[in-house]
């Protein structure tokens, strides 16, 4: 207000300076023309920004953040696949791996799981251990997927009614865990693998935590 | 999920088949009202990780049905609705609350009506101000010259500059 006044007394002295009175006016109005164009433009960057990320994947909207990121693996009792004669996965396997190990949800029904298979079957050609559970599977069916793409799981166990894959926080098949020598989850993906992220993020932390 | 994609697709072609499976089926409900009730209070807050615009009480998803169950299980087995929220929150995380915890991450969030609020009454009472002192610049800023035309126009004369 004193401000204001200040500005008054001063117009009032003589004509040469009333005349920057309407220009300042004009000024301070000025950023109501501005601002919604500014605004507008920031909304612009924001929405690029997303839309980039969902297309590079680096950023999905729908996209669940593991709670279990840094904790101990949860505890679980899996029976083995009836008749697939790999061993039953134990909570104890991954309590403390002498290297890191992947757990890897999947079931014969589930059509990104074909897809990202090979890559499975890659990671343990390549002496990575890739431990299975079947998700909500008749273990005929789950069989019948293993004889036919090959079977990367050095352990499998059969989660029938769902429970141990909530115990994970698993939303959907496939996901896949990384376990670290301390028995820690240290990466969650949701969705397949597929040989980029196998490439870009999965290869490094193998070789982060080995 | 391809699977929920197969039960969706069953659901529009077989309508009266479809119902009896569909969102509270009376087979998953418990006995007891009281227990029931609490069950859908919980069941409300929870989100449905497949149909994420979706309670679990409201989803027909798979998961959304185990996640039922759960709460009921627990709640019969004597958990408190705290109990049961925690032990969903602790395998999803914040995603799972409808209603998001207050925590750094979220305090933006939670503060932006109040903030918005904030900020609009403000920008109201700047506009406001500037608009008074401007009346009042007005007012104050005839000069001499300025008073004369004014009583030339008022006179009937006209501006004398157009003239």
């Amino acid at each position: 207000m004193s401000d204001a006044t200040g500005s008054n007394t001063s117009t009032t002295t003589g004509a040469e300076a009333a005349a920057p009175s309407p220009p300042r006016r004009v000024v301070g109005r000025r950023w109501m023309l501005y601002a919604p164009l500014a605004l507008a433009g920031g909304a612009c960057l924001g929405f690029y920004a997303m839309l980039r990320g969902m297309r590079s994947g680096s950023y999905d909207p729908r996209g669940v953040p593991s709670a279990l990121l840094g904790r101990a693996a949860p505890e679980f009792e899996v029976p083995p696949v009836e008749g697939s004669n790999v061993p039953a996965l134990a909570a104890a396997d991954l309590r403390a791996p002498d290297r890191p190990v992947l757990v890897n949800f999947w079931a014969s029904w589930c059509l990104p799981c074909v897809a990202e298979h090979p890559m499975l079957m890659r990671l343990a050609r390549g002496g990575t251990p890739v431990f299975g559970i079947n998700y909500k599977d008749r273990p005929p069916d789950a069989r019948a997927f293993l004889e036919r793409h090959g079977n990367p799981f050095a352990k499998l166990g059969a989660d029938a009614p769902g429970r141990v894959a909530i115990d994970w926080g698993v939303y959907g098949v496939p996901e896949t865990y990384l376990i670290d020598k301390e028995g820690v989850i240290r990466w969650r993906w949701a969705g397949p693998i597929t040989p980029e992220v196998l490439d870009n993020d999965l290869r490094p932390l193998l070789r982060r935590y080995a | 999920m391809m699977l929920l994609r197969a039960v969706l697709l069953l659901a529009l072609l077989f309508p009266a088949t479809a119902a009896p499976a569909a969102v509270g089926d009376p087979r998953e409900r418990l006995a007891d009202p009281a227990l029931e009730e609490r069950a859908q209070a919980i069941g409300r807050e929870l989100r449905c990780l497949v149909c994420q615009n979706q309670s679990i009480e409201d989803s027909n998803a798979d998961l959304a049905r185990d996640l039922r169950l759960i709460v009921r299980e627990r709640l019969a087995a004597g958990a408190t609705d705290a109990q049961v929220v925690r032990f969903v929150h602790d395998r999803y995380g914040d995603f799972v609350l409808l209603r998001p915890p207050v925590t750094a991450a979220t305090a933006l969030l939670w503060a932006a009506p109040a903030l918005m609020l904030a900020g609009a009454v403000a920008a109201i009472l700047i506009a406001r101000r500037r608009r008074r002192s401007a009346g009042e610049a007005e007012a104050a800023t005839l000069t001499e010259a300025e008073r004369a035309r004014l009583a030339a126009m008022e006179s009937g004369g006209g501006d004398p500059r157009r003239s």
